[in-house]
């Protein structure tokens, strides 16, 4: 079911109701063989330090080289985000000092972002049955930067080890408007910006090694400060904000939100106030904690990065990409509700999902389509969201979980019965014709052996074939007690029988 | 605009340099003298003249991505003062 409202999200403190408002950075690793500004490649789990140029050590002298896949990237991400790419964009140094950082300053975008504003269409499907719905994030902008390298504190007690394998990367941070505004539409917004790289191409979405990773800005407010800043864009009528970060779950995602709004629910309630500051999430407490308070806040001092001149774009360049855009997930999803004939939120449920789309599109192929859609969206994905596994977690494969489909189609067993073999597929990980085979469920289809369980059913009860001959004199087309013959026929065959088959020697020997 | 002892003692925290506190009335003065100096360049009116990135007219240069560099940990390791494994090692840095 879809629905048109957004369900407000309210928590109850001891002062009174309080609503949440969040906005996400997400950096997402751009998908490129090299790196941003050297020629170093961006392989994972190399061995350390060896990904590495001069450039990305930062030798005295070094010159960055920008990578034109990876600016090719940022537009064409810009581009599916429905946003304005600016022509002019250019490059500053954000300077901190930290041992994996050894320039002494991030190459990032600042003043002119490549990207600026665009929007996004997030799906919500909440828990427990309410509807899903859907709701627009405005983007603020998104930028190209570099990432660190990566610092190892527990090899040693008192030293801390440093990989520049990632130092130099090509990032691309995709900052939100404050426009999300419960945990759940946090982590909806991730996974469809996820599916949305997918479809691109721009980012591989791999979440388990880093390379899509959300820092959630997270504050509370009264019912109706929010509707007072949308009017006015004073930031005043929101409370004070934390920012969560590094976060590579969606899970994590929704469990930090949930925990820093009651955090500061809390802070508030008792008199005391939310500084302004960045947090951790540590997963194993499920709590956020300070990581640098205000004090020792960075003072970045962005200047322009007088290594790199401004990247100016050709508008035929921009135009190129554009037309070369693969379908994004929003018109996936209009393509099956008019290919497949999916309602729009069958269609919504598979397609807010790139590796769920993919699965379906699998399972679909060469088969009827609604089984597949049931099979998906029903009791594969009923079964996933009640063990809280993502499609990506799945027992079943798509080829399996087809293979199980053609034994429907091809009536070797019964739509019910394949529901117990989908059950003991994740089980025991056989096959579904392993299973029928084993087990001794195949359909019976002999109609020889049909009437004969007919034939004795009959014989021991002559009581209701003499009710359907009345039934059937009266002027019943569809005597009632057939029905009761049926369900003795399949119950006498341990549900194996084929119902069609039944139904049809019923009918001829009952003379109907 | 003026820069005051604090300022002197937060940029030199920033930028890691160890100021002590007898060279920090030396070096405000010296900073003053320089932010004094950029000042008369505010005098000039720039209204309408784009900022220059560079004497000759010139494009960012742009590379193809394919891999060209990597491959040398132990030139890149060469100039640490200790490593191991692979890997730089530096004193405990937990933020």
């Amino acid at each position: 079911m879809l629905t048109e409202t957004r369900p407000s999200y309210r928590l109850t403190g001891s002062t009174g109701d309080w609503e949440v408002v969040m906005g996400l950075e997400v950096h997402a690793q751009i998908a490129s063989k090299a790196k941003l500004f050297s020629g170093a490649s961006t392989a994972y789990g190399a061995e350390p330090n060896s990904n590495v140029s001069l450039v990305d050590a930062a030798m005295p002298g070094m010159l960055p080289v920008i990578n034109r896949a990876c600016v090719e990237e940022a537009v064409r991400t810009g581009l599916g985000l429905k946003a304005k790419i600016n022509l002019y964009s250019r490059f500053d140094r954000k300077n901190y000092f930290y041992p994996d950082l050894p320039q002494g300053y991030q190459i990032s975008q600042f003043a002119h972002p490549i990207v600026g504003e665009g929007e996004l269409l997030v799906d919500v499907e909440p828990a427990h049955g309410e509807p899903s719905y859907q709701f627009p994030v405005g983007i603020e902008r998104l930028h190209l930067e570099q990432d660190a390298g990566k610092s190892i504190h527990d090899m040693s007690d008192d030293e801390t080890y440093v990989d520049l394998n990632r130092s130099g990367v090509a990032l691309m941070e995709i900052v939100s408007r404050p426009d999300i505004r419960s945990p759940l539409e946090a982590a909806a917004y991730v996974k469809k910006l996820r599916a949305i790289l997918i479809a691109l191409g721009s980012c591989d979405g791999d979440m388990e090694k880093g390379n899509l990773r959300a820092d959630v800005n997270v504050s509370v407010c009264r019912p109706g400060a929010y509707e007072k800043f949308k009017a006015t864009g004073d930031f005043s009528h929101l409370g004070t904000r934390c920012e969560i970060k590094n976060m590579n779950s969606f899970r994590f995602i929704q469990q930090a939100a949930e925990y820093e709004a009651l955090r500061q629910i809390e802070l508030l309630e008792t008199g005391q106030q939310v500084d302004q500051e960045t947090r951790l999430f540590d997963p194993n407490t499920g709590r956020t904690r300070t990581m640098r308070s205000k004090e020792d806040a960075h003072d970045y001092r962005y200047f322009p990065d007088p290594d790199l001149l401004p990247l100016r774009l050709d508008p035929d360049f921009v135009e190129k990409i554009r037309a070369s855009l693969p379908e994004l997930p929003d018109e996936k999803r209009i393509r099956y509700m008019h290919e497949y004939g999916l309602s729009a939120y069958d269609a919504g449920v598979l397609t807010a999902d790139a590796d769920r789309a993919a699965y379906f599109e699998e399972v679909a192929r060469g088969r009827d389509t609604r089984l597949a859609v049931n099979w998906v969206n029903q009791e594969l994905f009923g079964y996933l969201n009640k063990q809280s596994l993502e499609i990506t977690d799945t027992p079943i494969s798509a080829a399996a979980l087809g293979g199980l489909i053609d034994l429907i189609t091809d009536q070797t067993i019964s739509g019910k019965i394949a529901k117990d073999v989908m059950l003991k597929m994740i089980d025991t990980g056989k096959s579904a014709s392993d299973i029928v085979e084993a087990e001794g469920l195949k359909q019976v289809t002999d109609t020889g052996a049909i009437e004969t369980l007919v034939n004795e059913i009959m014989a021991a009860n002559p009581k209701q074939v003499a009710q359907v001959q009345a039934q059937k004199e009266a002027g019943h087309a569809k005597p009632k007690a057939l029905g009761w013959f049926v369900g003795q026929v399949m119950k006498n065959s341990g549900g194996k029988a084929n119902p069609q088959a039944v139904n049809e020697i019923l009918k001829e020997k009952l003379d109907l | 605009m003026s820069v005051s002892k604090a300022d002197v003692k937060k940029v030199a925290r920033l930028a890691r340099i160890a100021v002590d506190e007898a060279n920090l009335e030396h070096l405000t003065g010296e900073l003053n003298g320089i932010m004094g100096w950029i000042e008369q360049l505010n005098e000039v009116d720039i209204d309408g003249v784009e900022p220059m990135t560079s004497v000759v007219e010139a494009q960012l240069k742009m590379r193809e991505d394919i891999v060209t560099d990597g491959h040398k940990a132990d030139e890149i390791l060469a100039n640490a003062p200790k490593s191991d494994d692979g890997f730089f090692v530096v004193p405990k840095a937990v933020e």
